[in-house]
């Protein structure tokens, strides 16, 4: 079959891609070495997935066979300055970090006024650092994802963020990620860690861009985030890419006991975008809070993966997944929750609502319940509909044009997820970036 | 200012308006009763721009504009409203937003400036008193849990706040108290100026105590069979509908 032969080629071409970058440059992370050897050989195995894989079953690879993507040089120079990403920063206060084609960009970075207990920095320089050895690829688990394989191979950069015990940090700390093309199709691996040591509690936004000529690019994107007891994050990811970009995205989340997380990943740009959201809740008392939304349109495919992983006893989770699914494009919800035999008293919530805009526009949604323990409260819905022709009516009937009563109907039904954020200035930046977004 | 003529309209291939025909000057308020079915709502839904009712035949012109021709957006811009016998519920769209983008859409398409949020609040907190509406309710999701009468009075609040030339109210009063039927009663009173004129379609000859029309219409299967003055609104409180069904259903079998 013709998308089989397509995969297969990519495939080939991503495996020799590897080889030959690992040629090239070296291993960047010397600390990581056996890890990073460890994962191309997995990689080399394991291959780019087909629509064959019960995994990818809507969302297909095939556009990675139809350019040949280079693997961005680990020493190649950043050329934005603090200037070009001024508008990025979501907050004024916004501390802001650059990534410029997988690479920190330190001196487009923003980080005044650090406060003490918080330590950021580009991942090159602080990778033999015992507090990230401990963690850097010990929690993305690769061995079955050829993607997140991928990234562990070829990652020479990205940014850390670690918070000591106790410290509290209100004002946003936000990664941005760029990618900055000059027309060659573009293979940019992209790593990030966070660390929450006990009680610290802060905000981190991750935002995704595009810059320069419109190019065909893989940006590859794998954050570990280790929340230790009773700490706090409330983590923000917005997607905003063009659609040249093919955007894969691994997020895992380890907790601690007594910890708290909640992440919202906001998805509007990207020509295919697939999010992998893997959080384990691996001690008591953990509260875990997972939030999505997709505006799609175009040919736009949206993919959200999420796994949450319920191992011990009395704890929350709630997920909420919005789509707003327009033109050609594809949505795609699969939500997997395991409790574990240990996990009594759980308390899991999930919940996915769509909306079609148009007959050529599709969803599909797979809620994956898996259940252990006997003593628990779980609960999921599933809903796709078209937009309210009534309520549409009633805007009309009041004066309001037929594309702006679109607009308020939609931004209604998106601000649902985006209120649920637990920070009143990004929650009020974000809302307003979602009007940009759904009056544009 | 508003004239059909001989107006035919279907709704899922059956015809409900079979050959209407009405006229309303400015300042005048027409009182349309009738059965259940006999096509009330249909028409006011026909006039607001509803996409599910099909005009077969006829015309209707709007100060000389073409009304079928435009969209339900232009024809509110053009200064007609519908109260709507069911108000819809709109969860996540608060009231107040609601009214802010109607009011300058409408404003905007009349070469007006909009109003920012400082002259809007102005605004609405007048209107508000016309129909006894709390701060709270404009906070508040569009209709969303709102009870019967609380839905009606927003109707009334939007009419207010847009100050249409004609306003179609369709059974507004059904399922009031008798405080709610005053209070939108008298809004309705406060916007009578003798230029802006209002299609009153009711059930029940009480409201037409409060809100006095210079013409009584009945429709039943889809025309207008009867019309005179205010009495007889009350001979139809008396004697209800069945004589005036006789009439029209051995004249149509004649
Ligand atoms: N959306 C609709 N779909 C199907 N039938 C309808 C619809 N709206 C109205 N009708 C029918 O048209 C006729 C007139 O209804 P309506 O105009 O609501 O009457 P009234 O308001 O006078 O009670 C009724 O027989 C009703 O069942
Ligand atoms: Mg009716």
């Amino acid at each position: 079959m013709s998308t089989s032969i397509l995969n297969n080629s990519s495939a080939e071409c991503f495996m020799q891609a590897v080889d030959h970058f690992r040629e090239l440059y070296g291993n960047h992370l010397p600390a990581q070495k056996s890890l990073q050897t460890n994962a191309a050989a997995v990689f080399t195995q394991l291959g780019i997935p087909t629509t064959k894989h019960e995994e990818w079953k809507y969302t297909s690879l095939a556009v990675l066979a139809k350019n040949n993507y280079r693997t961005v040089n680990p020493s190649h120079n950043c050329s934005l300055s603090k200037s070009d990403v001024a508008s990025l920063a979501l907050t004024k206060d916004t501390l802001l970090y650059v990534i410029e084609n997988g690479k920190f960009n330190a001196s487009a970075s923003n980080g005044h006024a650090l406060p003490t207990g918080i330590t950021i920095g580009s991942l090159a320089d602080m990778a033999g650092d015992p507090r990230v050895q401990n963690h850097l690829m010990k929690h993305a688990d690769f061995s079955e994802e050829s993607l997140v394989a991928l990234n562990t191979a070829l990652s020479f950069d990205g940014v850390v963020i670690i918070a000591d015990a106790k410290t509290e940090c209100a004002t946003p700390i936000q990664i941005a990620v760029i990618n900055n093309t000059a027309g060659e199709a573009l293979n940019i691996p992209v790593r990030i860690l966070v660390v929450a040591e006990k009680n610290a509690v802060f905000n981190v936004v991750e935002t995704h861009h595009s810059f320069g000529v419109k190019s065909p690019v893989l940006v590859n994107v794998v954050s570990e985030v280790v929340i230790a007891e009773q700490a706090r994050v409330n983590y923000i990811k917005l997607q905003d890419e063009d659609q040249n970009t093919c955007h894969v995205n691994y997020h895992k989340v380890n907790m601690a006991r007594d910890s708290y997380q909640h992440i919202s990943t906001l998805t509007w740009g990207g020509g295919l975008v697939r999010n992998n959201l893997n959080i384990r809740l691996d001690d008591v008392n953990c509260t875990s809070y997972l939030n999505g939304l997709t505006i799609a349109k175009d040919f736009q495919v949206i993919d959200h993966h999420t796994v949450v992983d319920h191992a011990m006893p009395n704890c929350y989770s709630n997920e909420l997944y919005k789509g707003i699914i327009d033109g050609h494009a594809q949505g795609v919800f699969n939500g997997k929750i395991f409790v574990r035999k240990d996990a009594q008293k759980t308390n899991a919530f999930q919940s996915n609502k769509n909306v079609l805009l148009s007959d050529d526009a599709s969803m599909n949604t797979k809620p994956q319940l898996e259940i252990f323990a006997d003593d628990v409260k779980c609960s999921h819905g599933a809903t796709t509909g078209q937009i309210d022709e009534e309520a549409l009516f009633y805007l009309r009937a009041r004066g309001i044009g037929e594309a702006s009563a679109r607009a308020l109907l939609n931004h209604a039904f998106a601000a649902d997820v985006i209120e649920q954020i637990p920070d009143e200035n990004l929650k009020a930046v974000l809302l307003d970036r979602l009007t940009a977004r759904l009056y544009a | 200012m508003l004239s059909i003529k001989d107006l035919v309209a279907s709704v899922e291939e059956k015809q409900i308006l079979k050959g209407l025909n009405f006229e309303v000057k400015p300042g005048e308020v027409h009182a349309i009763m009738g059965p259940n079915g006999s096509g009330k709502s249909t028409l006011a839904s026909v006039l607001a721009g509803r996409k599910e009712y099909e005009v077969n035949s006829g015309t209707v012109t709007f100060n000389g504009e073409h009304l079928l021709e435009m969209s339900p957006e232009d024809r509110a811009r053009a200064g007609i409203f519908l109260a709507f016998q069911y108000p819809v519920e709109i969860p996540g769209v608060s009231n107040a937003n609601f009214l802010k983008t109607a009011v300058n859409e409408v404003r905007k398409s009349k070469g007006l400036e909009t109003l920012d949020s400082k002259q809007f609040l102005k605004v609405m907190q007048e209107k508000m008193k016309l129909v006894e509406m709390d701060k709270a309710m404009t906070q508040r999701s569009v209709n969303e849990g709102f009870s019967g009468g609380e839905k009606k009075r927003n109707e009334i609040f939007q009419m207010a706040m847009l100050e249409p030339t004609l306003a179609i109210l369709d059974e507004t009063d059904s399922g009031l108290d008798i405080d709610a039927l005053r209070i939108v009663a008298n809004g309705v009173n406060a916007l009578r100026d003798g230029k802006r004129s209002f299609i009153v379609i009711t059930h029940y000859q009480r409201l037409l105590d409060y809100i006095v029309p210079d013409h009584v219409h009945v429709l039943y299967k889809g025309r207008i069979v009867k019309s005179g003055t205010k009495e007889l609104a009350l001979e139809l409180e008396e004697k209800g509908y069945d004589w005036i069904k006789e009439e029209v259903d051995s004249s149509v079998n004649a």
